[in-house]
């Protein structure tokens, strides 16, 4: 018999905290798939790396965010026992990691907002939120550099790998714009000096990002029509299966252990 | 080091010696003291024992295990049922190794982490010196190393690759 959901009281400091979190843990999640698949042995460790810093990242967050609501949760609960509708994640962290550039050009977009993302957060009036991103600013700091080599690398390597990079890049374009989305909830998050306008990290983010691709002779697309949802638990088809996968050990045994 | 002590000294300081002597699981040279993992030990008034610990890096596998070791170092030392819990702020940095940690961790071949942890010595344009043999000429294989801790470099003189604690 599976273990049901659990429900969440989600306050605005809670889906804050939750979001991000999910964030992180599904595309930590997305990254440890690679383990043991990558295409050679240092990127096999460097992915799996960067993995494990995005899920501790979402362990520091799901912890604060039962905390906040203070209704008995805990992360682990967080983690596996709700269901795909719940998930607050961006759609973008829940694409499958398809060939490598694919993999590479997800976690560009995402790291390149991460960055200044955490490095803003380091003012929040939160206390716990500004001690997280102390913590994750330079891990994702590490993370966009090796990232950004990476592109290069692929954009300016043979016509392959450009034409591979410049298909990843064109489909995942449109999941980037849910970044800089702002709703009600955070408004008044932001509003309170807890969290960080995502709306001022377009610009640094749009220079990052164009100047990797620039130097990868690889090109942005013209289009601003962006897919969303996935703040508000519309997702993909994609993310039930990575849920199916993450989860079934705690809906299969509930509360098991070692 | 942070230590605060509420009453009676020497019984404090018998938990703070036995909670600094725990080791990192990874990196079993090094005890939590001189990583700068461990912040605080409080002894409270009903006679148990308070421990405060910091993670390095947010994924680091070895905190749990470090909370395990210290809760059981100091259930052997005679504090049962010591609380061990983790604080955030301020933020670990490899700032807080201790320069015997850092000599540690040049014996064990680890070449340890540059003083001052600023971004310009987290991008790795700072010289590492091979823990081998001395050597100044050396280079950076992979960002990426065997822990979240550290990358994997190696000398061009001894020809010897070698872990690099990472700037943090």
């Amino acid at each position: 018999m599976a273990t049901p959901s659990i429900t969440v009281a989600e306050t605005p400091l809670v889906l804050y905290a939750l979001r991000r979190a999910d964030d992180a843990l599904i595309l930590g999640h997305r990254l440890s798939e690679w383990c043991g698949h990558a295409p050679m042995l240092e990127e096999d460790m460097a992915l799996s790396n960067i993995a494990l810093d995005l899920i501790g990242q979402a362990r520091a967050l799901y912890t604060y965010a039962a905390e906040v609501e203070g209704k008995n949760n805990d992360e682990d609960k967080l983690a596996y026992l709700r269901d795909v509708r719940q998930y607050r994640n961006l759609l973008l962290v829940e694409r499958p990691n398809g060939d490598f550039a694919q993999t590479m050009v997800r976690q560009l977009f995402y790291s390149s907002f991460a960055d200044p993302y955490w490095r803003g957060m380091m003012h929040s009036t939160d206390a716990t939120l500004a001690a997280i991103a102390a913590k994750s600013e330079k891990e994702s700091a590490y993370h966009l550099r090796h990232v950004s080599e990476w592109i290069i690398r692929l954009g300016d390597g043979t016509d392959e790998s450009h034409a591979r990079a410049q298909a990843a890049i064109d489909d995942l374009w449109a999941f980037t714009g849910e970044m800089f989305a702002v709703d009600d909830a955070e408004r008044s998050m932001i509003a309170s000096g807890v969290a960080v306008d995502p709306l001022t990290l377009k610009s640094p983010w749009m220079v990052t990002v164009s100047e990797v691709v620039r130097e990868a002779t690889l090109t942005l697309p013209e289009t601003d029509w962006m897919q969303q949802g996935g703040r508000d638990g519309r997702h993909s088809e994609h993310l039930g299966h990575l849920l199916s996968e993450l989860q079934h050990m705690q809906r299969s045994f509930p509360g098991a252990s070692w | 080091m942070v230590a605060v002590a509420n009453g009676d000294h020497d019984l404090w300081q018998r938990a703070w010696d036995a909670a600094a002597a725990v080791t990192d699981p990874e990196i079993p040279v090094l005890t939590i003291a001189d990583l700068g993992v461990l912040r605080e030990v409080t002894l409270r008034g009903d006679g148990r024992i308070d421990v405060a610990v910091t993670p390095t890096y947010s994924g680091c596998p070895a905190m749990n295990m470090i909370a395990v070791n210290v809760a059981l170092a100091l259930e052997c030392a005679g504090f049962p049922d010591a609380t061990v819990r983790t604080v955030l702020s301020p933020a670990w940095t490899t700032d807080w190794m201790s320069d015997a940690g850092r000599r540690k961790l040049r014996d064990y071949g680890i070449a340890p982490p540059q003083p001052a942890s600023s971004r310009r010595a987290l991008f790795g344009v700072e010289q590492v010196n091979c823990p081998q043999c001395g050597s100044g000429d050396t280079e950076l294989l992979s960002e990426f190393g065997s822990t979240s801790c550290k990358a994997l470099w190696r000398c061009k003189t001894c020809r010897e690759p070698f872990d690099y604690f990472k700037c943090h």
